[in-house]
């Protein structure tokens, strides 16, 4: 079990059996009063989030969570097939994926988080390079450094990228925003 | 917003005008021990251990004792400590002033708080970082009994029935929040199980004579008319002692040379805490109190 001095932003705990992790946090001390924290939890799998009260006295369930390292196989309609390294097949949906099933490629090795043997949360390579298959050519001229403009990468993944780049070029996504990072190579 | 060092010189005029104003009133300014050996025992405030005594959590007990060798008016500016206390307008250090008067009543401290606070305001005026949280601390500031604040913020009444768990829970959640944040509110008639070091009034309703100030949603004073009953204070620091003990935190010696102090007799009094930090929070309109200090470790 946690205590309540455990809590802080970033951890996962468990309530009713289900996975949360805080993303807000506040100590309150009423006067001559006990300590209250106050959070903002937020479920790992749903993404709903609510406000969580705890007294000093509060105990807290720790979430039983196990990271295992899976490579991306191929894509079935609205799944996506992941291997273990012992050729276990795991399945994610395109909601769970979000936008970030736009970043996988054949054999990517990424790290799937599993609460009760249930996939609650994936983490891919921070980065990942694409190639610009569209994009209107930038103004010349146009030297502004926040001037973005769209351009759609390999795959269908649209993104905000600089002026001065062309189709053709590659570029580093981050996966974690799934924006822009970096020019790679030019054409 | 200011820069820090906008902040601390607000920080360094608001620290001088507390003591020209205490010693402009013919207080004693003093300077009581920081490391001690028998922190005043309340169940939720916990001193930080220094070596085989404690690092103080206010200076309240020795404060009272000059008042008992004869001083009529005290004053302290300085560091206190608490355990675990840490969040946007908590820290683990912080700076307290607290000051005591003989033959006052808790109702005499708010008129005192009253004018100390406009006598700040008019000083950190004239500074660049001044950015008041609220509109002007103008007296009279509004007195709202425990009672009926906590009947219509919160929708009942903790002095006819206290429920300590309910108490802080609401007071955190329903009275605090819905306080009003433009002018100062002064809390008062706290229920007799939430005296702390308060005399109590027979009533009815019994009632702690305690008085808490709220300003831009921050607690930020304290006050009691003080209880000088020397049995009765013996009792309370037991009582506490069990109840910590019960909790498994630790229990700290009686306090016997205050105790002394209470028997040998003590002159009605009432004595006030303000953080100081907090105080600074609100005149420089920051959230957070690291903001006003000049280092946080």
């Amino acid at each position: 079990m946690y205590e309540v001095s455990d809590l802080r932003k970033g951890l996962k705990i468990e309530i009713n059996g289900q996975p949360y992790e805080v993303t807000e946090f506040d100590f309150m001390k009423p006067g001559k009063g006990q300590a209250i924290y106050t959070c903002r939890i937020k479920h790992m799998v749903n993404g709903s989030t609510m406000v969580k009260t705890y007294r000093q006295v509060d105990r807290i369930d720790i979430p039983q969570l196990s990271n295992k390292e899976c490579a991306y196989s191929y894509q079935d309609g609205e799944l996506f097939v992941f291997m273990d390294e012992y050729f276990e097949q795991v399945n994610l949906t395109k909601d769970f994926l979000g936008d970030r099933r736009h970043f996988l490629s054949e054999d990517m090795r990424v790290e799937i988080l599993f609460h009760n043997n249930v996939a609650v949360d994936i983490t891919l390579p921070t980065f990942v390079e694409k190639e610009i298959i569209f994009t209107e050519p930038g103004a010349r001229g146009n030297t502004a450094t926040n001037v973005t403009k769209p351009a759609q990468v390999a795959g269908g993944y649209e993104i905000q990228v600089p002026l001065f780049l062309n189709q053709g070029d590659i570029v580093k996504i981050d996966t974690r925003t799934g924006k822009y990072a970096d020019r790679v190579s030019k054409k | 917003m200011s820069s820090h060092l906008e902040r601390l010189k607000l920080r360094t005029v608001v620290l001088d005008g507390i003591r020209a104003f205490f010693s402009g009133r013919g207080y004693l300014a003093v300077e009581t021990p920081l490391r001690i050996p028998a922190p005043a025992l309340e169940l939720h405030i916990d001193a930080p251990p220094s070596g085989s005594a404690y690092l103080r959590t206010s200076p309240e007990l020795y404060l009272k004792r000059l008042l008992g060798m004869g001083a009529a008016k005290v004053f302290e500016l300085g560091p206190c400590f608490r355990a675990g206390e840490r969040g946007a307008r908590h820290l683990p250090e912080f700076t307290m002033l607290e000051w005591y008067c003989v033959q006052a009543g808790y109702r005499d401290l708010m008129i005192e708080t009253e004018e100390l606070l406009a006598a700040l305001w008019a000083l950190a005026g004239n500074c660049a970082a001044f950015r008041p949280a609220v509109i002007a601390p103008t007296p009279p500031w509004p007195r709202w009994t425990v009672r009926e604040t906590f009947l219509r913020l919160a929708g009942w009444d903790p002095v006819a029935q206290y429920d300590a768990d309910r108490f802080d829970l609401d007071l955190v959640q329903k009275v605090e929040p819905q306080l009003p944040r433009d002018r100062p509110i002064i809390l008062m008639d706290y229920p007799v199980e939430a005296a702390a070091l308060a005399r109590c009034r027979p009533g009815p309703p019994a009632v702690a004579e305690r008085w808490e100030l709220y300003m831009g949603g921050l607690e930020l004073a304290n006050a009691y008319g003080e209880l000088t009953d020397a049995a009765e204070q013996r009792q309370r620091f037991e009582t506490c002692a069990r109840a910590r003990a019960a909790l498994g935190k630790a229990v700290y010696p009686l306090d016997e040379a205050f105790l002394a102090a209470l028997t040998t007799g003590l002159p009605p009094c009432a004595g006030i805490a303000m953080g100081v930090d907090r105080l600074l929070m609100l005149l420089t309109g920051v959230e957070r109190i690291d903001d006003v200090r000049a280092f946080v470790p």
